[in-house]
C-alpha cells in the first residue's frame, strides 16, 4: 500500500464525506446537506473518492447512490495490526530482558 | 497466587488513536519502574530488544540528559536504514522522558514522544504518547512501522511453505 491511501483520507472535506456516508448509501444532495459544502465540491471529492475506491455508485432512476467500498479501510486496519504486532514481539523481547536484569545476569 | 502470576503476565498492550495527530500506547511490565526506565532509555538494553527482529541496530545512541541527542539506526534484510534521531526535552528518571523524533525517511516526519511509567505494586504501568503534526504524518508513521512485520510475516510464510 500506497502512501496514496493516506493521502486521500488527510483531507478534511473528503473525511466528512466518509463519515456522512457510514451511515449507508447516500445520494449527492443529501451529502451535500450533511457535510455543508457546495455541491460542486462534494462533486469534486467524491469524484476523487470514486476513483481511489472508497466509495461505489449505482443508478437508482435518476439519482446516483454512493456508498462506502470497505476494502481500502480494511487495509488501514491490516496496517494497524501489524503495526500493534511488532510492538508486541518488541515488548515481548522487553519482557525477556526485563527478567534477565532483575537476575543480574545483565548490567 | 499462581493464578494471580498467570494474569500479571498477560499481554495488555493497548495501541489507540486518542485523536487525529496521535497514537497511544500502553503496556503492563512485570518489573520494577527503576529497572523498567533502564531498559527503555539505556541504548545497551534498547539494542536487545527495540524494533522488528529482522532488523539490525548499527547506531544507538543517546545522550540521557535534558537536551542530550539520540540516534538510532534500523538496518533491514534489504540495506535500508531507517534513522530516528533528535533532542531530549525531559528527563526524569524513573517516570518520564519527552523527546522529539525525526523519521529520516519520510520527510518533515518530525513527532514528539512522552513517556510515563506509573507504578502499580510490583508492575509498571508504561504509556507512550506519539504526537504528530499532522495525520498525514501519523498514518506514514503507522505504515513504515508495519512494513518489518510485514516483511517478516512473509518470511515466516516463505519458511512454513518450504517445510511444507
Amino acid at each position: 500500500m500506497h502512501t496514496a491511501v493516506f493521502g486521500i483520507l488527510a483531507d478534511p472535506t473528503r473525511r466528512r464525506i466518509v463519515e456522512a456516508l457510514r451511515s449507508g448509501e447516500h445520494a449527492v444532495n443529501d451529502i451535500v446537506e450533511k457535510v455543508d459544502i457546495d455541491q460542486s465540491g462534494v462533486s469534486r471529492h467524491l469524484h476523487i473518492l470514486h476513483k481511489a475506491g472508497f466509495v461505489q455508485v449505482r443508478p437508482d432512476g435518476p439519482k446516483r447512490l454512493y456508498s462506502l467500498r470497505p476494502e481500502p479501510f480494511e487495509e488501514l486496519d491490516a496496517w494497524l495490526r501489524t503495526y500493534k504486532e511488532n510492538m508486541q514481539e518488541s515488548f515481548s523481547r522487553l519482557d525477556a530482558r526485563l527478567e534477565r536484569m532483575k537476575k543480574k545476569e545483565v548490567k | 497466587m499462581m493464578q494471580r502470576e498467570k494474569i500479571q503476565h498477560k499481554d495488555d498492550m493497548t495501541v489507540t488513536l486518542p485523536s487525529d495527530k496521535e497514537v497511544l500506547i500502553t503496556r503492563t511490565l512485570h518489573a520494577s519502574r527503576e529497572l523498567v526506565f533502564e531498559a527503555m532509555t539505556e541504548p545497551r538494553h534498547l539494542k536487545q530488544w527495540l524494533g522488528p527482529r529482522v532488523m539490525t541496530i548499527t547506531v544507538a545512541e543517546s545522550d540521557l540528559r535534558e537536551g542530550g541527542a539520540w540516534r538510532f539506526v534500523h538496518r533491514a534484510p534489504d540495506g535500508v536504514d531507517h534513522a530516528f534521531s533528535g533532542t531530549i526535552r525531559e528527563f526524569r528518571p524513573p517516570e518520564r522522558v519527552v523527546r522529539t523524533n525525526t523519521y529520516q525517511n519520510i520527510p518533515g516526519a518530525e513527532s514528539l514522544e512522552t513517556m510515563t511509567l506509573e507504578e502499580h505494586g510490583p508492575m509498571t504501568k508504561i504509556s507512550i504518547q506519539v504526537l504528530f503534526k499532522s495525520r498525514e504524518q501519523r498514518d506514514g508513521y503507522i505504515a513504515s512501522g508495519a512494513e518489518g512485520g510485514m516483511r517478516e510475516s512473509y518470511e515466516r510464510l516463505d519458511e512454513y511453505l518450504a517445510k511444507a
